[in-house]
């Protein structure tokens, strides 16, 4: 049965707080950020409120915080933080520390441009940096799917034992309001089972952690780490099936939007995927055969699915947020790669998008697809803001 | 003077992997059998890490997590709220760091958690520079000390890390040395009875990086507290100072005459190291109101 539980009126920030607080952790490490600061405030006004009853850690940086995660983590209880920019990339060494601790702790990260030159922007460099971490990374649209996908990632975290980061874009998302369905603590409750390991740090139960290995030893964790990652496509296609069953939303690890017998399919990750839907019912007003991609889960990168997917269209237009100096557009990188070798594969246009916050409107998408139906594609990604 | 019994808990074992005779390993046996079974310790990247012998054994009864450089404190609050939202409060948990663990890179977790009063036990293995990776300074390291960093003698002086902490006010920080064991076994049993932030900062000599036989570990020791260059003392709430163990007005050159390190010093800078150890002795005992 579906439940409806509340409407109400929610950033994403906010509605990123309501779905850390339904999942009820036990340790909340936290370090403010614009423009992910309203996360950890709202969660001390649930505490107050006696909503929450979590044990906060307010370090004196998000390194601190980060330890503090993994520690807590790894001591047996449910752990949530939230970051952005400046504070994800100070964490950088113990977020390799969090999935080789294989610590199932849920961070969100709302994206931000980083220093130098300082911004406060949009752009998903600063999270797809992270995607050698080991840690698994959902793109999100807007607020109603920042709670929902908060809770799919515990569920999918705590199954596989790695960690998840929830990611959206600075101020798109997390200062826009929007109407989003809150769930009911029961149907939480009924979704999530409580976090139970086996084994953590307990001096009844005696086991250590990071020891010192040698090479075949660290060879084999590592491989134990992509088996975990393969694992995730089922487990977190589960969680989002299962979830739909409980509030009627669902997401699927990537989104297809009008794309059935779509020769021609735009692809990307967050809110320019959501503009882009626009552009694709316009595209399609005038005939243009054309259907929206969007990849929800970046990590592990779903490249069967994609393969799937993607093989006799006759192009993908990609759009990155983000940069990689050296080497373009990430998602555009990742794409060709996947699908390389691939019989009838779609020709691949990359296009670098809204990189730095800039907007990137319905017209400007409509400008990209319209070159591309005209021209050659490249290696190379093309600056298109 | 009181002694006091040191029992043998056996809870940390042979099989560890340091150098033979190392100071820090004999005092992680009083740390750990006075601490008990109901504990968990975060070593950070040091020469404890070796303390644990090789994967998969232990030489230790209590878990113990090998975490990062930098972040022992805020690793051992986090465990520490977590027993705590678990309901099992009563675990001890240790943070096991040498003094570049500390002085340096986790000064600023340190000071952190140290402002928050922490439930946590605090443990500085200070032998005076980063040994495991091969002797080279840091902020602990003494004026004139070789190291392989300071090739001609370190140029500034050893930080005064009690200082800083005590002006954290927690509620206690003591001084301690394998030279005193009676010493080092009572101050572990009180802050053991106590909460918040507990900070012991024990000297462990370093047979490879000071250079001195390896069976002079406790003699050095000795000599370090007799010669005034490291009292042994309380500080609670950062306001009380008791001094245990200090200067005996031996001369400073009984202690550095014994160590490689020290074996360039010219005569100057002998007495400019007196010089120092005299000041901060005497301002010790008026820290102590003697
Ligand atoms: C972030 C980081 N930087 C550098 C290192 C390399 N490293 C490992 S141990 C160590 C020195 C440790 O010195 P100290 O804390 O005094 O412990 P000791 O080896 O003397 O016992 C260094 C620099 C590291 N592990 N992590
Ligand atoms: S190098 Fe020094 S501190 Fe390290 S194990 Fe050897 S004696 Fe102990
Ligand atoms: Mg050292």
């Amino acid at each position: 049965m579906i439940s409806k539980g509340d409407t109400m009126l929610l950033t994403g920030n906010h509605a990123a707080a309501y779905g850390a607080m339904l999942a009820q952790p036990k340790v909340i490490p936290i370090y403010p950020i614009t423009p992910q600061t309203p996360i950890a405030e709202k969660l001390t006004e649930f505490q107050l409120e006696g909503l929450l009853q979590a044990e906060f850690i307010t370090p004196e940086s998000e390194h601190s915080a980060m330890a503090a995660c993994i520690s807590a983590s790894l001591t047996g209880v449910r752990v949530f933080t939230a970051t952005s920019s400046q504070g994800l990339m100070l964490m950088h060494e113990l977020l390799h520390f969090a999935s080789g601790s294989r610590a199932p702790i849920v961070m969100v990260n709302a994206n931000r441009t980083f220093a130098a030159p300082w911004g406060f922007w949009a752009d998903q460099t600063d999270s797809l940096a992270q995607r050698d971490t080991g840690w698994l990374q959902y793109y999100v649209e807007n607020p109603q799917e920042a709670l929902d996908t908060v809770l799919q990632a515990f569920k999918t975290a705590e199954t596989v034992l790695l960690p998840a980061m929830v990611v959206f874009e600075a101020f798109y998302v997390s200062h826009a309001l929007e109407v989003v369905g809150v769930p009911t603590p029961e149907t939480v409750k009924s979704y999530l089972p409580p976090y139970e390991p086996k084994v953590m740090l307990d001096p009844e139960i005696g086991r250590s952690f990071g020891n010192v290995v040698d090479q075949k030893t660290y060879c084999q964790h590592r491989q134990t780490l992509d088996l975990a990652m393969e694992e995730v496509f089922d487990v977190a296609k589960n969680a989002d099936d299962q979830w739909k069953g409980l509030t009627g939303r669902g997401y699927g690890l990537v989104e297809k939007y009008r794309c059935e017998d779509a020769e021609n399919i735009i692809m990307a990750m967050g809110t320019i995927s959501g503009t882009a839907k626009s552009a694709v019912d316009k595209m399609r007003a005038e005939g243009l055969s054309i259907g929206l991609l969007k990849v929800r889960l970046f990590r592990p990168f779903p490249v069967q699915e994609l393969r799937g997917i993607l093989g006799g269209r006759d192009r993908v237009i990609v759009l990155d947020r983000n940069f990689s100096p050296g080497n373009g557009g990430i998602l555009h990188q990742e794409l060709k790669a996947a699908l390389y070798g691939l019989k009838s594969a779609p020709e691949i246009f990359g296009y670098l998008a809204g990189v730095g916050g800039v907007n990137v409107t319905p017209e400007k998408i409509e400008g990209l697809v319209k070159q591309s139906l005209s021209g050659q594609s490249s290696a190379k990604s093309i600056w298109g803001w | 003077m009181k002694h006091y019994e040191i029992a043998e808990e056996r809870v940390f074992l042979p099989g560890h992997a340091a150098c033979p005779g190392c100071a820090m390993a004999l005092a992680l046996r009083y740390i750990l059998n006075t601490v008990g079974l109901n504990a968990v310790g975060v070593i950070p990247p040091s020469c404890m890490g070796p303390m644990m012998g090789a994967n998969p054994y232990s030489s230790m009864r209590i878990p113990i997590i090998h975490n990062s450089f930098e972040s022992s404190a805020s690793t051992a609050a986090g465990i520490k709220r977590a027993f705590k939202a678990r309901g099992k409060d009563d675990v001890h948990v240790l943070a096991l760091a040498g003094d570049g663990g500390t002085y340096d890179i986790g000064l600023q977790a340190l000071s952190s958690v140290a402002e928050h009063n922490e439930d946590i036990m605090y443990f500085c293995m200070d032998n005076e520079g980063y040994m495991n990776t091969g002797t080279q300074k840091s902020s602990s390291t003494p004026r004139h000390a070789y190291t392989t960093s300071t090739p001609g003698g370190k140029e500034s002086r050893k930080k005064n890390l009690v200082e800083i902490m005590a002006a954290h006010r927690v509620p206690y920080i003591a001084t301690t040395n394998i030279g005193y064991l009676d010493d080092l076994v009572y101050k572990i049993k009180k802050a053991k009875k106590m909460q918040g932030t507990r900070i012991v900062v024990l000297l462990t000599p370093c047979i490879d990086g000071w250079g001195f036989p390896g069976n002079d570990v406790a003699t050095m020791s000795r000599l370090a507290v007799q010669t005034g260059v490291f009292p042994l003392y309380e500080v609670e709430d950062g306001e009380k100072y008791t001094i245990n163990h200090g200067s005996q007005g031996m001369p400073i050159e009984n202690y550095l005459k014994r160590q490689r390190r020290y074996r360039h010093l010219s005569k100057d800078q002998i007495e400019e190291i007196q010089k120092e150890v005299d000041q901060g002795w005497q301002r010790l005992q008026k820290l102590a109101n003697l």
